[in-house]
C-alpha cells in the first residue's frame, strides 16, 4: 500500500478553484516531485497534503501513523523573536542533544546550536530546517521550493542530500521545484500540475509528454523543457574547465 | 496584624501578579505583531466599565466580558484579511469614546474615572488582589500548557499544522489570555497603559534573550521589577502609581537597547 494516496482532491480558496480532480500517490522510498508553473496549486497541494488547508472535496488517505516530516517554503522569523539553531530543533517537541547533533551532522551541518537562526545563510537556513524535519523520523518528508535563494550549485548539492538522507533513513520524499533540469536528474518520479494532474511518470516520460511540452515549451520554444546539462566535465575554482 | 491588611502590600501583589502574567503573553504580543491588538481590547475594556456600571454589576464581569467580545471580534476580522491597522484605530477608540460617554450618562453614578484610565493600585482590595492573582495564574498557566505549540504556530502556521497543532486554536487562546489580562490589570495601570505592560517588558528583554524562554523569564522579571520599583517611587514623589511603573519600564528598556548596542554581542 502507498503512504499517501489522494484521491479525487479539489481544493477551492475564496472562490477559486485551485485543484480539481487532483489523484496521486507516493509509495515508501520514491523521491516525487511535483513542478508545475506559478499558480498551478503546489504550494495549496503540499499544504492541504500536511493538513493546512481543507480540501473542498476528495480524500487524502496516509498509512496508519505516517510520520510527516515539513520542510516550509520559508520562514519569516520577526526579528523580536529570539530563537537559536538549538532551540528552533526542540520544535515541535524537545529531543535529545546527541538527536539534535546527529540531525545537524546528517544534513551537513555542525557549530551551529548557539547561532540565531536569523544569522544564517540561505543554504546553512534550509539545512537546519531538514535537520528539525528529519528530528520526527519522518516516512514521508515533504519540501516546498526548498532550494529558493539558493545558487546552482547550492540547490544541486541540497538535492544530493535529499537523495542521501532518502538512502539513509528510508523515507518517500515529495517536493516542489521550479529547477526543471535539477529534478530531472534527482526524482524517481515527476508529476506535473497546473490546477490538475497533466501527467505524470518517470522524468524522462514526462519530459516528451505533450501536455508537458505544452506547459513549459512552447514558450521557450522548447528551450526550457529541454535543457539538460549534462557534465562530461568539471570545473575548477576559477570556472576552467578540466 | 495581617500583612494584607496594609494598602502598600496589597498594591506591590496586585503590580507583582499582574506583571507575571503579563511578561509572557507580551513576549507572543510582540513576536505576532499585536501590539495594536492590544491596545484596542483595552481601550475596549472603558466601555466594559460604563455597562457594568450601568446594570450594577461586577467592574471584572464587564470588563472581562467587554474584552473577550473585543479580542474574538478583532480575531474574526484579522483572519479575513480586512486592513487590521485602520480597522483596529477606528474599533479601538470608538469603543473608548462610547465608553466614556457611556459612563458619563450615569449621572447617579459618582465614579472616578481616572481611576479606570490610569489605575488606582493603591486601591486595591483583598478581593480584588484575589482575582488577579486568579487571573495572573489562569493566563501563565495557559502560556506554559501551550507554549510549544504557540511557539510553533508564531513562527509559522503551516509548520505548527504538520505538527499537528492547529493554529487558529493557538490564536483564540492567545485572544483569551489577552482579555485576561486586560480585566486583571484594569485596576493596576489603567486602560491607556495596559497595553505598555504587555509590550515594554517583552521588549526590553529581547536585548537580553538568545531563545524565546529566556525572553519570557526576562521579560517577567523586567515587569515584576518595573511594578515593584515604580510602587515605591510613585509612593516616595507622590507620582500617579500606573504611569510612575510604566516610566521604569521605559527606563529599563532604553537603558538595556543602549547597552545591547555599546557593548553586548548581537543575540
Amino acid at each position: 500500500m502507498s503512504l499517501l494516496t489522494v484521491s479525487d482532491l479539489s481544493v477551492e480558496l475564496a472562490g477559486n478553484t485551485i485543484l480539481h480532480d487532483v489523484d496521486l500517490h507516493i509509495d515508501r522510498r520514491e523521491i516525487v516531485t511535483i513542478v508545475g508553473p506559478n499558480g498551478s496549486g503546489k504550494s495549496t497541494l503540499l499544504r492541504t497534503i500536511v493538513g493546512a488547508v481543507k480540501p473542498t472535496s476528495g480524500t487524502i488517505k496516509r498509512e496508519s501513523k505516517l510520520a510527516i516530516g515539513y520542510v516550509p517554503q520559508q520562514l519569516q522569523i520577526d526579528p523580536t523573536l529570539p530563537i537559536t539553531v538549538r532551540r528552533f530543533l526542540d520544535l515541535p517537541k524537545p529531543v535529545s542533544d546527541t538527536a539534535a547533533e546527529q540531525a545537524l551532522k546528517q544534513v551537513g551541518t555542525t557549530n551551529l546550536d548557539s547561532k540565531q537562526l536569523t544569522d544564517l545563510s540561505g543554504g546553512q537556513f534550509q539545512r537546519v530546517l531538514l535537520a528539525r524535519a528529519l528530528l520526527g523520523k519522518p516516512d514521508l518528508l515533504i519540501l516546498d521550493e526548498a532550494t529558493q535563494g539558493l545558487d546552482q550549485p547550492g540547490s544541486a548539492a541540497f538535492y544530493q542530500l535529499i537523495d542521501t538522507i532518502r538512502n539513509d533513513i528510508d523515507c518517500a520524499v515529495l517536493m516542489v521545484s521550479h529547477e526543471l533540469h535539477v529534478v530531472m536528474a534527482a526524482s524517481d518520479r515527476v508529476i506535473c500540475l497546473n490546477g490538475h494532474v497533466c501527467c505524470e511518470g518517470h522524468p524522462e516520460h514526462v519530459v516528451s509528454a505533450p501536455e508537458y511540452r505544452a506547459l513549459f515549451g512552447s514558450g521557450t520554444q522548447g528551450a526550457l523543457a529541454l535543457y539538460r546539462h549534462e557534465h562530461s566535465h568539471t570545473h575548477d575554482a576559477d570556472g576552467n574547465c578540466e | 496584624m495581617n500583612p494584607l491588611d496594609h494598602f502598600l502590600a496589597r498594591a506591590a501583589l496586585a503590580g507583582l501578579g499582574v506583571a507575571l502574567a503579563a511578561a509572557p503573553l507580551g513576549c507572543f504580543v510582540v513576536w505576532r505583531r499585536m501590539a495594536y491588538f492590544g491596545d484596542a481590547t483595552a481601550h475596549a475594556s472603558i466601555l466594559g466599565v460604563a455597562l457594568a456600571l450601568a446594570f450594577s454589576t461586577s467592574i471584572w464581569v464587564g470588563v472581562l466580558a467587554m474584552s473577550m467580545l473585543m479580542a474574538l471580534t478583532v480575531t474574526l476580522l484579522s483572519n479575513r484579511g480586512y486592513a487590521m491597522d485602520t480597522l483596529l484605530g477606528v474599533i479601538a477608540h470608538s469603543a473608548l469614546a462610547i465608553g466614556l460617554v457611556a459612563v458619563s450618562f450615569l449621572s447617579d453614578v459618582r465614579i472616578d474615572l481616572m481611576a479606570y484610565l490610569f489605575g488606582d493600585i493603591l486601591a486595591v482590595s483583598k478581593l480584588d488582589l484575589l482575582i488577579i492573582w486568579a487571573g495572573a495564574s489562569v493566563v501563565v498557566g495557559l502560556m506554559v500548557w501551550r507554549w510549544h505549540a504557540l511557539l510553533t504556530s508564531t513562527l509559522n502556521p503551516d509548520l505548527a499544522y504538520a505538527a499537528g497543532f492547529n493554529p487558529n486554536k493557538e490564536q483564540l487562546i492567545l485572544t483569551i489570555a489577552l482579555a485576561i489580562v486586560v480585566a486583571v490589570a484594569i485596576k493596576v495601570v489603567g486602560a491607556l497603559l495596559i497595553a505598555a505592560l504587555l509590550i515594554i517588558p517583552a521588549a526590553a528583554a529581547r536585548a537580553l534573550s538568545s531563545t524565546p524562554e529566556k525572553m519570557a523569564v526576562y521579560a517577567s522579571s523586567i515587569g515584576a521589577t518595573s511594578a515593584l520599583l515604580g510602587l515605591a517611587i510613585a509612593y516616595q514623589l507622590d507620582t500617579p502609581t500606573g504611569p510612575t511603573i510604566v516610566c521604569v519600564a521605559a527606563l529599563i528598556f532604553a537603558v538595556l537597547n543602549v547597552y545591547r548596542l555599546v557593548s553586548a554581542p548581537k543575540l
